[in-house]
């Protein structure tokens, strides 16, 4: 492509950056320099040169965490290696919350300020914050950027982290020749001022499973969590790792589809397709390239699952995907996992490297005459690229904009090709389906309910956690199981599901947490989110939370969610104001429009459940219905 | 091509072309929106783009393969691949057994082209040769698109043929998407050949000399005799004037004071004529050497008439604005020319003189009324009648059985390096060419501002700048053996060292054809612009800063 | 006279057809076909605003949207193919109540004087986009590019946010008002992939503060704009214009119903682009190609655009 380059240079530290992960430049023509013969009367490009785009995202981030932001020369050097114009670039660099494109000190906290640590004191912490360091980074003023000392920290707040359980959560990034990133719980004021002023980092809160039913019988999908060495292949191997995967081979490709369509196994990330007849619409494509991608961008607010999963069980997963590339005939796998997950991301590349090294992924993927390998891709602060769709053009190096369904991705997915996009449980699922057989795990469970599922426990519980349990326990006997409500105050409501989905009231204690329970009851499982509200919670407080959070979470593609996710919170505020344009009722009837055309026209999930929790709210708790002022 | 005077393809074809070989054109700036068709395929086909030129222009960053061939070393090249297909046994042998004549002679004379000579010689790796030629040869459907790096040589017509060569061995030719195309540089160059504005031929490229049915039929309608001679092609006038043969010329809408190689000469020439008309928009430079200047109309868009695209496509172009006081039609101001010279042509207009020559060339565009020309949008010739819908692509006839028409001859033709080399004393090589916002001497393109507007510039390679100490925006002198410009120096990554770059696009300032050399291709009469043997030195700045 | 191979261009075999019902009426169309294009077949009008026949559907306005019985959700008739049995709605109370809020969004945030269409359409549906409150005064100029993606400030109740901005005056050929800008991505796709291919701007910025930018928000002489004016020609709400344009509009006398529309060739290389020149008071106030040419598809280059102002030079004419 004729892409024009902006004049800035790279500083070494950007390219040794930026070389990193791509390697040397190959050539002049990509940024190296020029000397021999060749250089001087050929160079290629054309679609091979296009496909490396693919390493826009991780080549943007490799400068943020190296240099910690994305300078106009490392931009450029960016675009020059991977032949990317400019003006495309910076569109996805200002599309991530967690690549700066103004200077940054080399440490960021990151607080985060959402719904679960609100009600463990995230806004005392904010205020704290404020007062004591100044405004968030995010906050300079337009052409103000003012280039901070390296030795200096700053600090922002963030939507959910999931440390929920672990509440209130901050990430903190540091810059430098060696990345520091971790990920932090119950942060008290004096220790989050001792961060901001340079003290030392502690140890990762995620590297303890946030498990309360460790050592108990009868677990499936976290039978291996805290009781085997996640960075061990052989201490995977040694606790019945990759006997899925030989009894796939043994069942051959349209075997495993079989056990997987006899499981009547649903997806775990939201949506709960049958993930069975995934795989055989995959499997049935025209000959071609397809892809295998584990969708691990775990943000919908209070979810925490899959970091457990992923950061004590990460072979389970490689081992999962590599069945399901068996089965449909993929040959290349992504594993995209949020930038928010520094341990986990660690944690499943070491797994993947580790598998490699054994041959379990490769050419011949242990000596079974198929080809597969995977590669990870970190987010960078974007909730919507935990839309598939959206994940997609994240992972092709373009701005995370949901696509149009149809076409599916079954049919056109990743690179336009037909992709398997699995979330990380529900690829956890496979590998007891295979064990077990398709129908006797079927026998969990009933109805399209089958099997266990991993629930996140968080709010006002007080053993706080990852839960499995079967779909047949009720909403009641799940706290119970997390001791209850902390301080044996009662339940004003519980968020089930996440934030894209409705409150449920103390009278839906009862319900069943099967697809067919929720649904019979107006709610969704979502992505297994369990928050509960006690009796003292400020439930309008977290309703306006939810509402600054889908605003700033649209990726602003289609206009009913990008002007009405905007809409909302300014009616939401003028009711908490107490300052409605007409009367309350007016402004109700008005929210209720702008939801029902976010409902109804917004191109993906995230606009179409945008108002969800909001209206739960107003319809069930009476909320915003205050007098005017 | 084979007889006839245009490209073979539709612009559309090239949206559906496997290979595109792009020769000596920088079509990502000299042709912006036939190069939308190309990246249509690039994009959505998946055609895979080769482009050879000597600096890796905008166009060949676009490329699968940028071939960077030393100026002048197409006919290696082209020879090159069409031994290694003969060799690889990927020669279309059934295409060529039926279709074409000259093939054993031709491969005879490709035998020594091998890899290993022409890599040396083009510059390119063997491998990178090898590896375009089995692109284009295994390719279903290949093209090959060419401009001035072909035909601003002293060898034009020879490097077209040796262009035309390869994709009869490959069978690329007659088919969508496969074929051979020259873009045209200026709106309607088609147009005048079509129209008979070439030395041997009669309008609709009927040949003077050998068609004499053709004659008959113009001294008919015309009630004179048609001479059976060619005539003079620009290169021979300038000749014909130096020995004083030629005396008196009438020029209408060409500035040859600025555009022709050898400005000096050029300008003595002019000087030396006994009596020069130009008929023009502007008072060019070559106006002010006139004894007369007709003020024209500006007939795209203060006329009426047709042009003729690079696809064969014949257009209306129409008055949609009047012309400044005392600028006429140039019909017009032909017509009365003509009464002046004691015959009455009425008052012609472009609708009258266009059905003229669709009786005249009824063949070639006898369907091509105003009324179909307007409601089809343009038809592409050749258009016999009425009913006929156009001509997508051309030769079709070639793959037809039994055969229709004559074989395609192939053409022996040998490398043929550029007249001047790089020597001691004109150490660098230098090539002219055009920049997307300007065309040709400036006289249009002048007129609007533009933020890429930057002026005339030496553009010479980093390493080639270091070595002689000049920056970006220094003034340097260059020289060639026919004269000497000053102009701020660029450097250009896309220039290799001993190669540097320059346009015609601001004569007033920079006179870069008082550099190039008049050397022509004998039968085109195209100069060759693109290789002059110059040197490049650091000049001190005629105005000091402040002063 | 039998080819030895195929000459003539590849067709697409016609595919199967396909049967649903509009509004209740049956229509029968090629697999494949939109529902924009069924409905179009039986007269049926659906507003659009991101769609341009030369541009790849992004379907991003939501303005097409219709009703598939039984669908959970909306469908947008640009993009969404006719399948067979589905039962259209194109102007359900669902259809007709997203549209209106559509409209009224925009309206609420955009300047949309320029887009006398759109003005029409708001009438039709009965939008009032004053429901949301007043709009909010315009931001300072490079405020909207420095957002930051994932932070907003809590809003203001007294107004309604908008995407009010100054307008950019860069360059000698054209002006980027993006107070007027909807978002619909067409300049961005005729820059890119669509036509262009020069990338010389992109959406930057996300969710309300997406906005479309140059790398950096460089001014349009440092980006790689080649001036092609190619956004200017799909913009649909006067968000781009040329200068000429701008600046008659600015005097007040900028007058579309008062000019002619003459097509003819255009002046330069040997493309042949068919140039459609503007008229007014005898001189060229801007030159378009049309759409559905089979050359251009509605593109120039900034030759074809803008390189016409020779003929009515006042120097040497």
């Amino acid at each position: 492509m004729d892409v024009k380059l902006l004049d800035a240079q790279a500083s070494v530290e950007e390219r040794v950056a930026v070389d990193l992960v791509l390697g040397a430049p190959r050539s002049p023509w990509e940024g190296g320099a020029r000397g021999a013969h060749r250089d001087y009367h050929t160079a290629s490009g054309g679609a091979e040169k296009r496909a490396e785009r693919t390493m826009l995202l991780p080549a943007l981030r490799a400068l943020q965490e190296h240099v910690g932001w994305v300078s106009e020369g490392g931009l450029n050097y960016v675009c020059e290696r991977l032949d990317v114009p400019p003006a495309e670039a910076w569109g996805v660099a200002t599309f991530y919350a967690l690549l700066a494109t103004t200077p940054r000190p080399r440490r960021v906290v990151h607080v985060c300020d959402d719904i679960a640590c609100r009600m463990k004191g995230a806004t005392a912490l904010v205020a704290a914050c404020e007062q004591h360091h100044g405004a968030p980074v995010t906050h300079a003023p337009p052409g103000h950027a003012v280039a901070l000392s390296s030795d200096q920290a700053a600090w922002c707040t963030s939507p959910c982290l999931g440390l929920c359980d672990q509440a209130p959560a901050a990430l903190v990034t540091e810059a430098g020749p060696v990345v520091q990133e971790r990920l932090l719980g119950r942060l008290a004021p004096r220790r989050l001022h001792a961060l901001l002023e340079g003290g030392p980092l502690e140890t990762d809160a995620s590297a303890e499973p946030d498990m309360p039913q460790r050592g108990e019988a009868g677990l499936t999908l976290l039978a291996r969590v805290g009781t085997v060495d996640p960075t061990s292949l052989a201490a995977y191997r040694g606790a019945g790792g990759y006997a899925a995967l030989t009894r796939a081979v043994a069942l051959g490709a349209a075997g495993v589809i079989a056990e997987l369509v006899a499981s009547r196994l649903a997806g775990r990330g939201g949506a709960a397709f049958p993930t069975g007849r995934k795989w055989e619409a995959v499997a049935k494509q025209p000959p071609g390239p397809r892809y295998v991608v584990c969708n691990a961008d775990e943000s919908e607010p209070g979810t925490f699952k899959d970091r457990v999963l992923l950061t004590h069980d990460p072979f389970a997963i490689v081992e999962a995907m590599t069945i399901a590339a068996f089965a449909t005939g993929a040959t290349r796998g992504f594993l995209y996992v949020r930038g928010e997950y520094p341990l986990a991301a660690t944690r499943i590349g070491h797994a993947i490297t580790q598998a490699r090294a054994a041959g379990l992924l490769g050419a011949n993927v242990g000596g079974h005459g198929f080809a597969f390998d995977i590669e990870v891709r970190r987010g960078a602060g974007a909730y919507i690229c935990g839309e598939e769709t959206a994940l997609f053009e994240s992972i092709a190096g373009r701005r995370g904009e949901p696509r149009n369904k149809p076409p599916f991705p079954v049919e056109h997915g990743l690179f336009g090709a037909p992709t398997v996009a699995n979330n990380v449980e529900t690829l956890a699922n496979v590998l007891p389906i295979l064990l077990q057989g398709g129908a006797t795990y079927a026998q969990t469970g009933s109805g399209m309910s089958t099997g266990t599922r991993l629930w996140c426990l968080s709010g006002a519980v007080a053993r706080p956690g990852v839960y499995e349990a079967p779909m047949t326990i009720t909403l009641a006997e799940l706290i119970a199981r997390a001791g209850g409500v902390a301080g044996g105050r009662g339940i004003k409501a519980v968020l089930l599901g996440g934030a894209a989905a409705p409150f449920v009231g103390p009278d839906q204690l009862g319900m069943t947490l099967s697809f067919e329970g929720a649904r019979a009851a107006g709610a969704s499982l979502g992505s297994g989110v369990v928050m509960v509200f006690d009796e003292t919670a400020d439930l309008e407080d977290a309703v306006l939370r939810i509402a600054a959070f889908f605003r700033d979470e649209s990726c602003g593609q289609c206009v009913p969610c990008r002007v009405g996710t905007v809409r909302q919170e300014e009616a939401l505020h003028r009711l908490a104001k107490r300052a409605p344009i007409g009367s309350v009722a007016d402004e109700h009837a008005l929210l209720a429009e702008i939801g029902q055309a976010m409902k109804d026209g917004s191109i993906c999930g995230l606009g179409q459940t945008a108002h969800a929790a909001v209206e739960s709210a107003i319809a069930k708790f009476g909320l915003f219905a205050g007098r005017s002022a | 091509m084979f007889g006839a005077g245009g490209g073979t393809s539709s612009y559309r074809e090239v949206e559906d072309a496997d290979v595109v070989f792009l020769w000596g054109s920088n079509a990502r700036e000299a042709h912006p929106i036939w190069f939308h068709h190309l990246l249509k395929g690039i994009r959505h086909h998946g055609t895979r783009l080769y482009v050879m030129d000597p600096r890796r222009t905008t166009s060949a960053q676009w490329a699968d393969r940028w071939l960077g061939l030393r100026v002048g070393s197409d006919i290696a090249l082209a020879n090159a691949m069409a031994r290694e297909i003969i060799h690889a046994g990927l020669a279309h042998r059934d295409f060529i057994a039926r279709a074409t004549e000259g093939f054993e002679a031709y491969a005879g004379a490709v035998e020594s082209y091998t890899l290993e000579w022409a890599e040396p010689v083009t510059g390119i790796p063997a491998d990178v040769i090898r590896e375009a030629a089995h692109a284009f040869a295994k390719a279903d459907r290949a093209m090959i698109c060419w401009t001035l790096g072909i035909t601003e040589h002293h060898n034009a017509v020879e490097n077209v043929l040796a262009l035309i060569n390869l994709c009869l061995l490959c069978g690329h030719v007659g088919r969508w998407g496969s074929g051979a195309n020259p873009l045209r540089g200026q709106n309607n160059v088609q147009g005048g050949g079509d129209m008979g504005a070439i030395p041997n031929k009669l309008p609709g490229f009927q040949d003077i000399e050998l068609d004499f049915g053709a004659r008959e039929r113009f001294a008919k309608a015309w009630g004179t005799p048609i001479s059976p001679k060619a005539g003079w092609n620009l290169t021979q006038m300038f000749h014909a004037m130096e020995r004083g043969a030629l005396s008196a010329l009438y020029v209408i809408g060409e500035n040859p004071a600025q555009s022709d190689a050898d400005a000096h000469r050029i300008g003595d020439l002019l000087d030396g004529l006994e009596h020069l008309v130009v008929q023009e928009i502007f008072l060019t430079k070559t106006a002010q050497y006139a004894d007369v200047v007709l003020p024209a109309a500006a007939t795209w868009c203060e006329g009426d008439g047709t042009v003729t695209n690079s696809e064969r496509r014949v257009q209306r172009v129409k008055a949609a604005v009047k012309p400044p006081a005392g600028a006429r039609d140039e019909l017009h101001i032909i017509a009365d020319l003509a009464r002046r010279l004691g015959r009455d042509w009425g008052t012609p207009t472009g609708e009258s003189v266009w059905n003229e020559f669709r009786a005249l060339a009824p063949h070639f565009a006898g369907g091509m009324s105003y009324a179909r020309l307007e409601a089809l949008g343009g038809i592409q010739w050749p258009c016999p009648d009425e009913s006929h819908p156009g001509t997508t692509f051309l030769h079709g006839r070639l793959w037809e059985e039994p055969r229709g028409g004559k074989a395609a001859p192939f053409s022996v033709v040998h490398h043929d390096p550029p007249w001047e080399a790089r020597d001691p004393q004109f150490p660098f090589l230098l090539t002219t060419g055009r920049r997307l916002e300007s065309y040709n001497t400036g006289v249009q393109s002048s007129g609007y501002p533009s933020p890429l507007h930057r002026g005339e510039t030496l553009d010479i390679s980093p390493e080639d700048a270091a070595k002689l100490g000049i920056g970006d925006g220094d003034l340097v002198r260059v020289t060639s053996r026919r004269g000497s410009v000053e102009v701020p120096a660029r450097i250009d990554r896309a220039l290799r060292a001993n190669l540097v770059f320059m346009t015609l696009h601001f004569p007033d300032d920079v006179a870069t054809n008082l550099l190039t050399i008049d050397v022509a291709d004998p039968r085109s009469g195209t100069a060759e612009f693109k290789a002059c043997a110059v040197r490049v030195e650091p000049a001190f700045a005629p105005h000091p800063v402040g002063a | 006279m039998t080819p030895l191979v195929q000459l003539a261009r590849p067709r697409r075999a016609a595919g199967p057809m396909v049967a649903c019902t509009i509004n209740g009426q049956p229509v029968e169309v090629e697999q494949g076909t939109t529902i924009l294009a069924a409905a179009k077949t039986i007269g049926v009008r659906v507003p659009t605003l991101c769609l341009l026949e030369t541009l790849t559907p992004v379907n991003a306005c939501r303005l097409c949207v219709v009703e598939v019985k039984g669908a959970r959700v909306l469908a947008p008739a640009c993009a969404r193919a006719v399948e067979a049995c589905m039962e259209i709605a194109t102007d359900s109370p669902r259809v007709h109540l997203t549209r209106k809020l559509v409209l009224e969004m925009l309206a609420s945030s955009v300047d949309l004087s320029a887009a006398p269409d759109l003005v029409a359409l708001l009438d039709e549906y009965g939008a009032r986009p004053g429901r949301f409150g007043p709009k909010a005064p315009a931001a300072p100029a490079g405020a909207r590019h420095a957002a930051i993606a994932g932070h907003h400030e809590p809003p203001d109740v007294r107004y309604a946010a908008t995407v009010a901005e100054p307008p950019t005056v860069d360059n000698e050929l054209y002006v980027r008002d993006y107070a007027k800008c909807v978002l619909c991505y067409k300049c961005v796709e005729a820059c890119g992939t669509d036509h262009q291919n020069t990338f010389a701007i992109a959406v930057a910025g996300r969710g309300f503060d997406a906005h479309i930018s140059t790398e950096l928000a460089v001014p349009l002489p440092d980006s790689a704009c080649v001036y092609c004016g190619n956004c200017i020609a799909v913009c649909p709400t006067g968000a781009l214009v040329g200068r000429r344009e701008y600046d008659l509009r600015a005097e007040g006398n900028w007058h579309p119903e008062a000019q002619s529309a003459t097509d003819t060739i255009c002046p330069y290389c040997g493309v042949g682009c068919t140039l459609t020149l503007h008229v007014q008071d005898g001189e060229i106030v801007k030159a378009t190609s049309p759409m559905d040419n089979t050359i251009t598809m509605g593109n120039l280059c900034l030759k074809g655009r803008f390189g016409w102002r020779f003929v009515q030079s006042t120097e040497g004419r």
